[in-house]
């Protein structure tokens, strides 16, 4: 099984973004998907820098990809869609808007914010020259596993979301620019305060989700350390790591160590050391819902 | 942070029961109003087969209608199609409870209010499952009854009289008690 | 030429409303998780479906069945049967929103109109005419992040024909690109056809106050003479920093009736109304204003004013993302 490292999807200094990179061509990951996810607007910050970024991780030996934004609606941000493939690198598509302004016959990849659902989804995806596919977060066990089977038939890898806060949403409205009373165009960049997202809580101070500019995320990290014999039973052939600001290197580390064999146990406190603040979840794949964390299903 | 302005407009207020039926209801005999009453709703079942068939699995619920000008509650239980009905003086033994003005209610049931603008405004509340609640406010709805025209059905030479009755009752207290066409109070 | 009044229609009862009430076109789906209104009473079964369209066709009027959940892995037959049936029954258009069921629809049935559901969230030209032409698409319903300016916009650029939302509830995340309902609940908009499902709603009444629970979070706390909220997760109460606000949206629901000369402008053909949960007299008095103002505008008249705020969620109504600062 292979590691993905998933676009960091919160807004960081040109200088951390810079260093999560230059750090990741020391880590057991097989590919690094990079590029601005969420909002167009911070792209120039560090735009200048994806090339110098790209070729250490090319020299590790790691696949790099580019991701497309997982929203497009305005025409500066078609326009960065469209200069995609020009980077040489392969392109993710996160908004199917990205797969139209693809040059015919151009190979593909598939990210997590687009709607696979199904197999005659994925055998469209495939006639269109998709090779590799990163389910969305929300499938459960018994649809990846039906998914897996189809992308073995069309000789296409299947990821899923192995570890970081849920991309849950997105949104023509910036939460972070309404939370500090701010229209989206004059946004001030309120999201860069949040390297890992604003805490969200309820009436009653659950902790529930996370704000991240036009982006909500969930509260907890999911992680698949419970689920790895069953996802690899199924045919899965990657788990996505999603960056986050505390200990990112070593949780790749961590589930190489996973993957390589080490007990579930273990990497689980091992993670719960990494990020002590960090609650998990698994229960998209396998729970009655998505915040559900069967390590504590199964102690009740 | 964007703030819409308030609603304009102020709907016409919801009538309340009359004096005269609340002081009679504290005197009927409960079991022979349950009885009748489930004899009259066993009727609707028939003559509206698709009412109960909505309700899906929510058939074995216990409803509580309670008209809160109203010194009794209802209890419904649809008991896949052949439903019993029971008037109490106060909710006991049930899933959910729907409670509201008599007018609110029956004003649901003839199709002159919206369940969802009553509940907004809080003319109606919900207590327990959500669920079957909204399974049987959509099945009333699609089943557009008129419960003066099922009771004079069932009057035989009296249905003249308690049509007339029910037309004055309507007018004199704005209590809605026939189907209307989608006219809308509001 | 007149605008389309595309009407929601939850039961038969309501379909016939609508039409009566002057619905050029009526939306409705099966009574399963193929459409995404799949709650409690609601919708159609076959007989329903069929009698429904030959009672809107015989007063001129055309029906659209939604078909716009995403079919689930290893049971997509239930999804394909869903099309088959409904052009059977006489269908104008089925609206779908998923590529794998669009590819089957073009495929398939190559004479039946396929619209895109607002679930697809396409929401700008290239990714527009791209479902045209891969799918041969005819209609696509916009979704609601766009600003009546970039609805122009893209109207300039394609010649698929485009609907839009102009009353009732507002969904202020992109449409099919949210799973916060089966995060919280485990039922889905797009799994499932539900969104903050009443099976997971608790509410608490104690002295006066109103709490909304979904999923065991307490979303809403209202007074005694506040508004009654659902507990939808993006329209809820929470905490953020020092400030406790609807950090998404408020419970509003979406009116742009006074938009609809600038939509006409902008080269809509049709007008939708949210509301397949919505009662038949709901439905038939929304329908009627909506007819007016378009025949107003038809006849170069003002649009009629001030209607439907006690229909609307929490009772206010907003213009939604038509007017820019909503972003």
């Amino acid at each position: 099984m292979e590691l993905t490292v998933g676009p960091n999807q919160f807004f960081w200094s040109a200088g951390d973004w810079s260093s999560l990179y230059q750090g990741l061509a020391a880590t057991p990951v097989d590919r690094v998907v990079l590029g601005e996810l969420v909002c167009s607007k911070r792209l120039p910050f560090y735009q200048k820098d994806i090339p110098e970024a790209i070729s250490p991780l090319v020299d590790a030996g790691k696949e790099v990809i580019l991701t497309s934004l997982a929203l497009v609606t305005l025409k500066r941000e078609r326009k960065m869609t469209d200069e995609l493939s020009e980077m040489g690198v392969m392109v993710e598509v996160n908004d199917l808007t990205a797969l139209a302004s693809l040059p015919a016959e151009t190979a593909f990849a598939v990210g997590p914010l687009v709607n696979v659902y199904n197999e005659g989804t994925l055998r469209w995806l495939a006639s269109r020259g998709a090779k590799r596919v990163c389910l969305p977060p929300e499938l459960p066990l018994s649809s990846v596993k039906v998914l897996c089977a189809t992308g073995a038939e069309l000789g296409m890898a299947i990821e899923v979301w192995g570890h970081g806060r849920l991309p849950l949403a997105i949104s023509g409205r910036c939460y972070h620019a309404r939370l500090h009373g701010r229209s989206k165009d004059n946004c001030q960049f309120a999201c860069e305060d949040d390297p890992d997202g604003l805490d969200v809580l309820t009436m009653d101070d659950k902790p529930f989700l996370a704000m991240n500019g036009v982006q909500t995320l969930s509260d907890t990290y999911a992680s698949t350390v419970f689920q790895l014999s069953a996802l690899r039973d199924t045919g899965v052939s990657a788990l996505r790591l999603s960056p986050q600001s505390t200990g990112f290197a070593n949780i790749c580390t961590t589930y190489r160590a996973l993957i390589d064999g080490a007990d579930p146990l273990d990497i689980a406190t091992r993670l719960a050391e990494i990020d002590p603040s960090a609650r998990l979840s698994d229960g998209f794949l396998t729970g009655a819902r998505g915040v559900d964390w069967s390590a504590t299903t199964a102690a009740e | 942070m964007h703030i819409d302005p308030p609603p304009s407009d102020t709907p016409p207020p919801i009538p309340r029961a009359p004096l005269a039926l609340r002081a009679l209801l504290r005197v009927l005999p409960l079991t022979s109003m349950s009885w009748s009453l489930t004899a009259y709703s066993r009727r609707l079942a028939n003559r509206h087969p698709g009412l109960f068939r909505r309700l899906g699995q929510h058939d074995q619920a216990r409803f509580i209608l309670d008209p809160t000008d109203l010194p009794i509650v209802l209890r419904l239980h649809p008991n896949r199609g052949v439903p019993n009905m029971a008037m109490l003086r106060k909710a006991d033994d049930y899933d959910v409870a729907i409670r509201g003005p008599l007018a609110a209610l029956l004003g649901l049931v003839h199709g002159a209010y919206d369940g969802d603008a009553l509940f907004f405004s809080r003319d109606l509340v919900v207590e327990g499952d959500t669920a079957a609640a909204l399974a049987l406010r959509n099945a009333v709805d699609d089943a557009e009854l008129d419960l003066t025209e099922e009771l004079a059905q069932i009057t035989g030479p009296l249905a003249g009289p308690l049509r007339q009755f029910s037309a004055l009752v309507e007018r004199r207290t704005g209590v809605c008690l026939h189907r209307s066409e989608e006219a809308g109070l509001w | 030429m007149v605008m389309e009044i595309v009407c929601p229609a939850g039961t038969p009862a309501a379909l016939r409303a609508a039409v009566k009430a002057g619905a050029h076109t009526v939306y409705c789906g099966f009574a399963d998780e193929t459409n995404a209104r799949n709650f409690p009473g609601l919708n159609f079964d076959r007989d329903e479906m069929r009698e429904g369209i030959a009672f809107a066709h015989h007063r001129g009027s055309k029906v659209l069945v939604a078909i716009n959940t995403y079919p689930r892995a290893g049971d997509e037959a239930i999804w394909h049967n869903a099309i088959t049936d409904a052009k059977t029954a006489g269908a104008d258009a089925v609206i779908l929103a998923d590529p794998g069921l669009l590819a089957y629809g073009r495929d398939r049935h190559p004479d039946l109109r396929l619209h895109l559901s607002v679930q697809a969230a396409a929401a700008n030209a290239d990714i527009i005419n791209f479902y045209a032409d891969e799918f041969g698409v005819k209609r696509v319903v916009l979704p609601r992040v766009l600003s009546v300016p970039e609805i122009k916009a893209i109207n300039a650029e394609t010649k698929v024909e485009t609907e839009v939302f102009v009353f009732g509830g507002l969904c202020v995340m992109a449409e099919g690109r949210c799973s916060l309902s089966s995060y919280a609940t485990g039922e889905s908009p797009n799994m499932n056809g539900v969104c903050s499902p009443a099976e997971h709603v608790q509410y608490h009444e104690t002295g006066g106050a109103l709490d909304a629970k979904l999923g065991g979070y307490t979303i809403h706390r209202v007074g005694k003479n506040e508004p009654a909220p659902y507990p939808t997760l993006c329209k809820g109460r929470f905490k953020a920093q020092e400030l406790t606000a609807h950090l998404f949206e408020n419970p509003v629901s979406l009116n742009a009736e006074q938009l609809i000369p600038q939509l006409a402008s902008a080269g809509v053909t049709a007008l939708k109304i949210e509301g397949r949960q919505r009662s038949r007299s709901y439905v038939a008095q929304v329908v009627r204003n909506f007819r007016a103002a378009v025949d107003a505008l038809e006849a170069g008249q003002p649009m009629p004013k001030g209607m439907m705020a006690r229909l609307s969620e929490g009772g206010a109504t907003t213009a939604g993302a038509y007017k820019k600062t909503w972003r």
